[in-house]
């Protein structure tokens, strides 16, 4: 509520990047980051503007005479009843996951010195959802944020992207039970892998940024949950 | 879709019971988290609206019929473009009665759904820069191994 929503932390990668374009121009350089940092702020509405603007276009002029216009207004429509059925129970079970489960239980089986079962449980847990990759997101910020080493959030990111059960009746039915059969056993060893090399390759105590809710959560551990912040901490 | 819909109703009716303060406590999180991340979502959907909407299906088509340039067109339209399953995959079935090799539909489909080009800007709000730029590109290199392996195995 203090903060203002999408700036958290001075992560505006706008003006990050720009004052690493021009590091020798002192003179307008911190105007233009600015106008950088607003256009960063504007430039999601402005898109949105532009293809509901394309979608009127379509709507008032003869049909089929404006195809874009109709294609982009229908794309839209599509996606954001995507986002409408998917997002908001997931960010409600993200947050019911952070009020409720407690920080040493996910240490203790996803965390880094977790064993091998931990793959199980996140694969698991990732195919049985459906959904866009960016609902995933949320969902790897709580589990990162209560203490999963980061190859388990990745297995669970890359599992959540690849082997989902209400999708592969559409793979079987498109491209035939062989195809899907074995693109799933390929495909499972290798982001495994990968998940692990990418743990390797980040700094042991890299962290992320998540969301303005850490803060917050800091606060309610102290209200709320005192007892799980002290033994984690 | 439903299932979800209804797990998550069953969940939040049970942790009301239990404690509701801890329950409201959760929802607060929940909305401010969705707030936070709303601009840059609006801007990915009208995005990949616009970007789907001006390339023409057909022209897609053709670009991944075969060919070692139609592996590599799959591996980048893969990473750049977001499409639901439902779309996704009908695609993939023309491209494969079009002759796409098993190569390019897998590259095309793990691409897909791996790498997010596009959805790049919300993971590094979530994820971190380094930590969203590594796990893009690796999982482009990942499709590439899944794709020269299964063209091996289903030659």
């Amino acid at each position: 509520m203090r903060d203002v929503p999408g700036r958290p932390g001075g992560g505006s990668p706008g003006t990050r990047l720009g004052a690493q374009r021009r590091p020798g121009k002192d003179g307008g350089c911190g105007g233009a980051a600015r106008a950088r940092h607003i256009f960063a702020i504007l430039l999601p509405w402005l898109l949105l503007a532009a293809t509901i603007g394309l979608w009127s276009v379509a709507a008032v002029s003869a049909p089929g005479a404006f195809e874009l216009g109709e294609r982009a207004g229908r794309n839209l429509l599509e996606f954001s009843l995507e986002m409408a059925l998917v997002l908001p129970a997931m960010f409600v079970l993200v947050g019911l996951f952070d009020v409720w489960v407690p920080r040493r239980l996910i240490e203790r089986h996803l965390g880094r010195d977790a064993g091998p079962l931990a793959i199980l449980w996140m694969v698991l847990l990732g195919m049985l959802q459906a959904g866009p990759l960016y609902a995933a997101f949320p969902v790897a910020v709580a589990l990162w944020r209560k203490g999963s080493a980061p190859r388990n959030v990745f297995i669970y990111l890359f599992s959540f992207s690849a082997i989902k059960i209400p999708m592969l009746t559409f793979e079987v039915g498109f491209l035939g039970w062989q195809f899907s059969l074995v693109r799933t056993a390929v495909t499972l060893p290798v982001f495994i892998g990968l998940a692990y090399l990418l743990e390797w390759l980040l700094p042991d105590d890299a962290t992320i940024p998540g969301a303005p809710v850490s803060a917050d959560s800091a606060g309610l551990d102290r209200r709320g949950m005192a007892h799980e912040g002290s033994v984690a901490g | 879709m439903t299932i979800l819909l209804a797990f998550t109703g069953f969940v939040l009716v049970v942790s009301f019971i239990a404690d509701r303060r801890r329950t409201l406590a959760g929802l607060i999180k929940a909305a401010r988290m969705f707030l936070t991340l709303l601009p840059v979502l609006v801007g990915l959907l009208a995005a990949v609206s616009l970007l789907l909407a001006a390339v023409p299906p057909d022209l897609l088509e053709r670009a991944l019929g075969g060919g070692v340039l139609s592996f590599i067109a799959a591996l980048f339209v893969g990473s750049v473009t977001l499409m639901p399953g439902f779309i996704a995959y009908p695609l993939a079935g023309v491209l494969k009665d079009n002759g796409a090799s098993v190569a390019v539909l897998a590259a095309f489909i793990t691409t897909l759904m791996m790498v997010g080009v596009l959805t790049l800007p919300l993971e590094i709000r979530m994820l971190g820069r380094r930590t969203a730029v590594l796990r893009n590109a690796l999982a482009f290199a990942g499709a590439v191994i899944v794709a020269v392996v299964m063209a091996l195995i289903l030659r």
